[in-house]
């Protein structure tokens, strides 16, 4: 075997009428390397120490990481590479890729961001973590995430904000924000991250990459660390859409520790990528457009309809009247949801404790106050609120009311069309500390993602351009369980385009 | 005067309250404040109750928009899924070792976490 050396000129894309690319190793994708380490033209470990120099070349600047583990890494690229000497064909065999720090890994400090999980070592992998390690993956490292997910910026990390890799004055979006910032800036393949109302999709959008939210019960949510039970789905984030196929396909199925996972077939992902929608009936609900929104994003959005048109797609008109609520919906239910699940947090079990407390009530208060950081508080008194006596009919349930018209919604536009394009989100990445001190400003950067979740469909953000230098994402939103379909419709329009090809200046 | 209620139950948060008879009031005092982070178990700062109080109330404000909304004769959704009560078989099965699940306590005593107590 002849390694390759950095920089080597790699032909990886013959349909590209032969251009021949220069390429770093670490710039590589998934699928790419697979192919490489697959022809033995590149060795794991080759590929390894290529993104841990690449981490620590603009580590310092993107701050996209809690957590790397350079040594474990190398060792198991060894391994892996011996491992494939042996006959071993395992899809992600020797390929490194990062892990949100919101998904349990056996053995490697969990702390969802927040200080109350400091030292957390988890005895078990969540069942996407496991399944991603038995295709062979070799893990770098856990990535920053707003604390227990609640975010937009992952300014509400307990730790420290990662920069976006566009422009390190801006945030990369949350609350997989180091994920997104992660596979942007090269510094893995790809990541995994989760999204409860966009957490995938937003920091996508902001960072220039594909992010993909699967439908409610496609992947298993065990060792995904609760946020909104009803709400929460494990992602996958990619340089492009092949490559969170290829992810999606892996971690999706039935999961008996999850008895929300679907008992439904997984389909061949990869086989559903053709670059072809002529005649699909592509949904655009009006509502999306909205006053207040960059004109850069709508015109980028408008001119990738234009896109498919030209590839062959009918566009219709759709109207999806409640969109306008998916946020105070999002933003009574997903605190409910949470203020029952962060009771867990209770400084007994594992975590931070208050070192000196008087009584039991003591070590509760005590440690939940200097535990959780403000956002966290909070999601807690705002679910709390909205579930206790007196109020649970005026907020709560009536949130539940709405959420069934906005699920109507949905079911009515899949009725007439296969899948819908809209916005990621209204602005590219904004300043950091541009929105901390207004809690609905920051909500309201998820208008165009959230409506998904309370829906339980399925949805992929891709980049559709660019303003001042920022990326622009578009969103593909499909029907349950009809993942094949979205990446389908997404994959047509990268191929169509070159958006995703572009790098960040770092 | 105030009327009876119980809170839903989750966890250890199951109580008895008293709650004022003027309802959906928006704008949050400190004393609701304080009771609602009471019922969460979350002690917070003469600062923090001031902020929370202010926060709280502009976004209830703005959950206030719901009510243009008539969903009278509308269901709730609590889930978009459709299984219901799975159940598994009734039989033994392997379960995490107590060292393992006891690694992370911050204070363990043999085979059990150590707290204060909770009885006088």
């Amino acid at each position: 075997m002849r390694p390759v050396a950095r920089g080597t000129i790699l032909r990886l894309r013959p349909s590209w009428n032969n251009v021949e690319v220069v390429l770093e190793l670490y710039e590589l994708t998934i699928h790419g390397a697979q192919r490489l380490l697959r022809a033995k033209k590149i060795s794991s470990l080759e590929l390894t120490r290529a993104v841990l120099d690449r981490i620590e070349e603009v580590e310092s600047r993107v701050r996209a990481y809690l957590l790397t583990m350079p040594e474990a890494a190398l060792k198991h690229a060894e391994e892996a590479d011996r491992q494939r000497a042996q006959g071993d064909d395992r899809p992600l065999l020797g390929i490194p890729l990062a892990i949100k720090d919101i998904l349990c890994t056996k053995g490697v400090e969990t702390t969802c961001g927040s200080r109350i999980l400091k030292g957390f070592i988890p005895p078990y992998d969540a069942t996407a973590v496991a399944k991603l390690r038995a295709a062979g993956m070799i893990l770098l490292g856990k990535t920053n995430t707003d604390e227990f997910a609640m975010g937009s910026s992952t300014e509400n990390s307990g730790y420290f904000t990662t920069h976006n890799p566009w422009d390190l004055s801006r945030v990369p979006g949350g609350s997989s924000g180091g994920s997104a910032a992660a596979v942007a800036a090269d510094e893995c393949l790809g990541a995994l991250g989760s999204d409860t109302g966009g957490s995938v999709r937003q920091p996508a959008a902001f960072c220039g990459i594909a992010g993909l939210k699967p439908t409610y019960g496609r992947v298993s949510r065990y060792g995904l660390v609760a946020f909104a039970s009803s709400l929460d789905q494990v992602g996958p984030l990619g340089k492009d859409v092949t490559d969170c196929a290829l992810l999606l396909g892996l971690i999706a199925g039935h999961d008996p520790q999850d008895s929300t996972s679907a008992e439904l077939p997984v389909p061949d992902y990869l086989a559903a990528l053709r670059p072809d929608v002529r005649g699909m009936r592509l949904g655009v609900p009006k509502e999306y457009f909205v006053e207040g929104m960059q004109p850069e994003v709508e015109q980028a959005v408008r001119a990738a309809l234009d896109v498919y048109r030209d590839l062959g797609a009918e566009i219709v008109e759709v109207s999806m009247p409640h969109t306008e609520y998916a946020l105070p919906v999002y933003y009574l239910l997903a605190p409910a949801e949470a203020s029952a699940n962060l009771a867990r947090y209770d400084g007994i079990r594992y975590g931070y404790s208050e070192p000196d407390p008087q009584d039991i009530w003591d070590t509760y208060r005590r440690t939940r106050q200097n535990g959780f950081g403000p956002e966290v508080k909070r999601r807690i008194m705002l679910g709390t609120y909205a579930l206790s006596a007196g109020y649970y009919d005026a907020y709560y349930l009536k949130a539940q009311k709405v959420r069934t018209l906005i699920k109507q919604d949905f079911d009515r536009a899949f009725e007439n069309c296969q899948a819908l394009i809209v916005p990621t989100t209204p602005t590219t990445a904004f300043r950091i500390g541009e929105k901390t001190d207004d809690p609905l400003k920051m909500y309201l950067s998820d208008i165009f993602t959230l409506s998904l979740n309370l829906a339980g469909v399925c949805g992929i953000s891709i980049p559709c351009g660019f303003a001042k230098g920022l990326p622009i994402g578009l969103q593909v939103l499909g029907n349950a369980y009809d993942e094949a379909t979205i990446l389908r419709v997404a994959y047509a329009y990268e191929q169509a385009t070159e958006w995703h090809l572009r790098k960040p200046p770092l | 005067m105030g009327v009876l209620f119980v809170i839903p139950s989750f966890r250890c948060y199951n109580v008895f309250i008293t709650w004022p008879e003027e309802m959906n009031v928006v704008r949050l005092s400190r004393e609701q404040v304080l009771h609602i982070a009471e019922l969460a178990k979350l002690g917070l700062t003469e600062e923090e109750t001031d902020r929370f109080a202010e926060q709280l109330s502009a976004i209830l404000d703005y959950a206030e928009m719901l009510n243009r909304l008539d969903t009278e004769a509308i269901p709730p959704t609590a889930q978009t899924i459709y299984q219901r009560n799975v159940t598994r078989a009734d039989e033994v099965r392997s379960s995490l070792p107590p060292e393992e699940i006891l690694a992370n306590a911050p204070r363990r005593e043999g085979n059990y976490f150590k707290v204060k107590a909770i009885l006088e």
